[in-house]
């Protein structure tokens, strides 16, 4: 309030009725006009365009089986019918799953383990920081390459198998039917854990010392101190941590082509690499189309929850 | 109480073994690119490198043509640059009406930019493409940046509105009265003061955009014009266990990143740990 009344106090004393800029037809209208409205044009239709009449125009192709030329007819539910009954996309599906659970748990114990460990006190924790995170600001496609020369036969992992005695787990890690998938897994936590760690640290560094040292000194032990101080002070974190995860998890795309390209035999297909081969390589804009409309239906399902959880524990607290 | 103790230095010696083996990556990448053709064919990927050969950068560097690498650099450097451009005008002026400006329509406004940031994009791909090639936008590098503008700018909008909801009106209104037109106001007062946040935009948008790969395949794809990403998957894909060359490309595609986060580390992770929350 006494905002307001300086406000009018500087405008009757410097500027004259007649000179301002803004006329004031109604009681509250601010002094001045904030740029001009159509300032938020350019946004508004893009926005508009890109996300919302895009995103529509999918879900309706995906009911269609429009093969980006000539005529396309209305095929109701087939679509969908045929992803499901098709087991390589079943598997996609599953595929797609797993990476995105799989990514999210490991980041997270290790992003929080990293965070824990460099919290406070050490002094080299800015540069260990600093080195922790780099991964996180390169290409994953580069990433990937990285990890395609140590899964290769005669690559570095195989090679540490042989020196520490265990020459019978080697394998042709990116063409095994069940370890593709794990070696895509690895290469992702590895990019990601640095992300994880940061979103630790601004948590962590949220958390009071005094608190800790409160509990300490009643006798509260390392692990009781992390349970009752500190996790119920990184919630936030771990909601942001596991909502992003969750959403780039199931979006994983660019390491799969460059580590298997979704071999052997389909075995690390995602929606993600379905999308791009059934709408790109094969001209399916139709079928594509309803595989990106399951990614997307997962995709919300997973963030809605996520935005119930954390808020339902927000009120939870603050009650 | 917690104070650096024996305990902590042996901590911080576990950490940095940790930490060290969880970096051998980049030992692998950097000491095969500098074998000879011979020698990364030859020896083990541990063994230290004893030619410390040059050879595969100036061969890729020094490769030309319209699908080469250091076209696709430069193809990379002018859409990332054009869509941070556009990103930082666009997306600074419509938050600045939107959060300045009460009225009904800069509210549902700020919602509709707020929901497109959850929308998954996936959906939207095949249609945009199918626009983007009628209209001639596929395969150069306008399109791009267009699309880019497109793609990124709710996380730009957001990210201004947040910052311009904790500055105060009075900078502008004393510009205002001083005699400025509401567009100086804007540009010469306002924005300046936003520095921060257009930091945190071009960081965000320019990682995103430089270093991404699926929207380039597509848009970009069967065109003479690609970014480095795209050549990067082309040319290993020619390359089968050439694994010297193939980590050249990899370290030159990593190189400007490299820079700029060294240059920037801190207010690069302040942008990922504090501006991906929306």
């Amino acid at each position: 309030m006494t905002v307001t009344i300086e406000k009018d106090a500087t405008r009757t004393l410097t500027v004259p009725p007649g000179a301002r800029r803004t006329p004031r037809p109604r009681g509250r209208k601010p002094l001045i006009s904030f740029g001009h409205w159509w300032w938020a044009l350019p946004a508004i239709i893009m926005v508009v365009f890109v996300h919302y009449a895009a995103t529509l125009t999918g879900g309706f192709f995906a009911f269609t089986n429009w093969t980006g030329l000539g005529d396309w007819e209305f095929v109701g539910l087939d679509n969908f019918v045929r992803i499901f009954n098709d087991p390589l996309l079943v598997g996609a599906v599953w595929n797609t799953l797993f990476l995105a659970f799989g990514s999210v748990i490991l980041t997270n114990i290790l992003g929080l383990g990293f965070a824990l460990a460099i919290n406070r006190t050490l002094k080299t924790r800015y540069i260990l920081r600093t080195l922790l995170f780099m991964p996180v600001v390169l290409s994953p496609l580069a990433v990937a390459y990285v990890w395609k020369f140590i899964f290769q036969f005669n690559g570095p992992l195989n090679g540490f198998l042989a020196a520490i005695g265990l020459p019978e787990l080697q394998k042709v890690w990116l063409a095994d039917p069940t370890w593709s998938i794990w070696a895509i897994l690895l290469t992702v936590v590895w990019q990601q854990t640095g992300f994880v760690m940061v979103i630790y640290l601004a948590g962590l560094a949220s958390v009071p010392v005094e608190l800790e040292e409160a509990a300490a000194l009643d006798g509260a032990g390392i692990f009781k101190r992390f349970w009752h101080v500190t996790v119920p002070g990184i919630r936030p974190s771990i909601a942001i941590a596991s909502t992003l995860g969750i959403i780039q998890g199931l979006r994983i795309f660019d390491q799969i082509l460059a580590l298997t390209g979704g071999g052997p035999a389909g075995a690390t297909e995602t929606l993600a690499t379905q999308v791009y081969k059934q709408a790109f390589s094969l001209g399916q804009f139709g079928f594509g189309s309803a595989l990106a409309l399951v990614l997307t239906v997962i995709i919300l399902v997973f963030a809605i929850l996520q935005q119930y959880a954390t808020r339902d524990r927000d009120a939870a607290r603050k009650a | 109480m917690f104070r650096y103790t024996k305990l902590t230095a042996l901590r911080e010696v576990l950490i940095w073994i940790v930490a060290l083996i969880g970096l051998l990556p980049f030992y692998f990448l950097i000491n095969t690119a500098l074998k000879s053709d011979q020698e990364a064919f030859t020896t083990s990927a541990v063994a230290p490198t004893t030619s410390l050969d040059f050879g595969a950068f100036i061969e890729v560097l020094t490769t030309g043509g319209r699908d080469s690498i250091p076209m696709a650099i430069l193809n990379s450097a002018i859409i990332t640059a054009g869509a941070i451009a556009g990103l930082v005008l666009f997306g600074s002026v419509a938050a600045y009406v939107i959060t300045r400006r009460t009225r009904a329509w800069t509210n549902l406004t700020f919602y509709l930019v707020l929901i497109a940031i959850i929308l998954p994009a996936q959906l939207g791909t095949v249609p945009l493409y199918i626009g983007a090639r009628t209209v001639g936008l596929t395969g150069n590098a306008l399109g791009m940046i267009l699309l880019w503008i497109g793609i990124l700018l709710p996380l730009s909008v957001f990210l201004y509105a947040s910052f311009f909801r904790g500055l105060t009106t009075e900078y502008e209104e004393a510009a205002v009265i001083d005699g400025a037109s509401p567009t100086q106001a804007f540009f010469r007062v306002v924005l300046p003061l936003m520095a921060p946040a257009t930091g945190t935009v071009a960081i965000l948008a320019g990682l995103i955009v430089w270093n991404d790969f699926f929207n380039s395949l597509i848009f970009l794809g069967g065109s003479t014009t690609q970014t480095l990403p795209v050549a990067m998957y082309t040319y290993v894909g020619g390359l089968v266990s050439a694994w010297n060359k193939i980590f050249a490309v990899v370290i030159i595609s990593m190189i400007p990143i490299l820079i700029f986060y060294m240059a920037a580390q801190k207010k690069f992770i302040q942008g990922f740990a504090g501006g991906l929350k929306g």
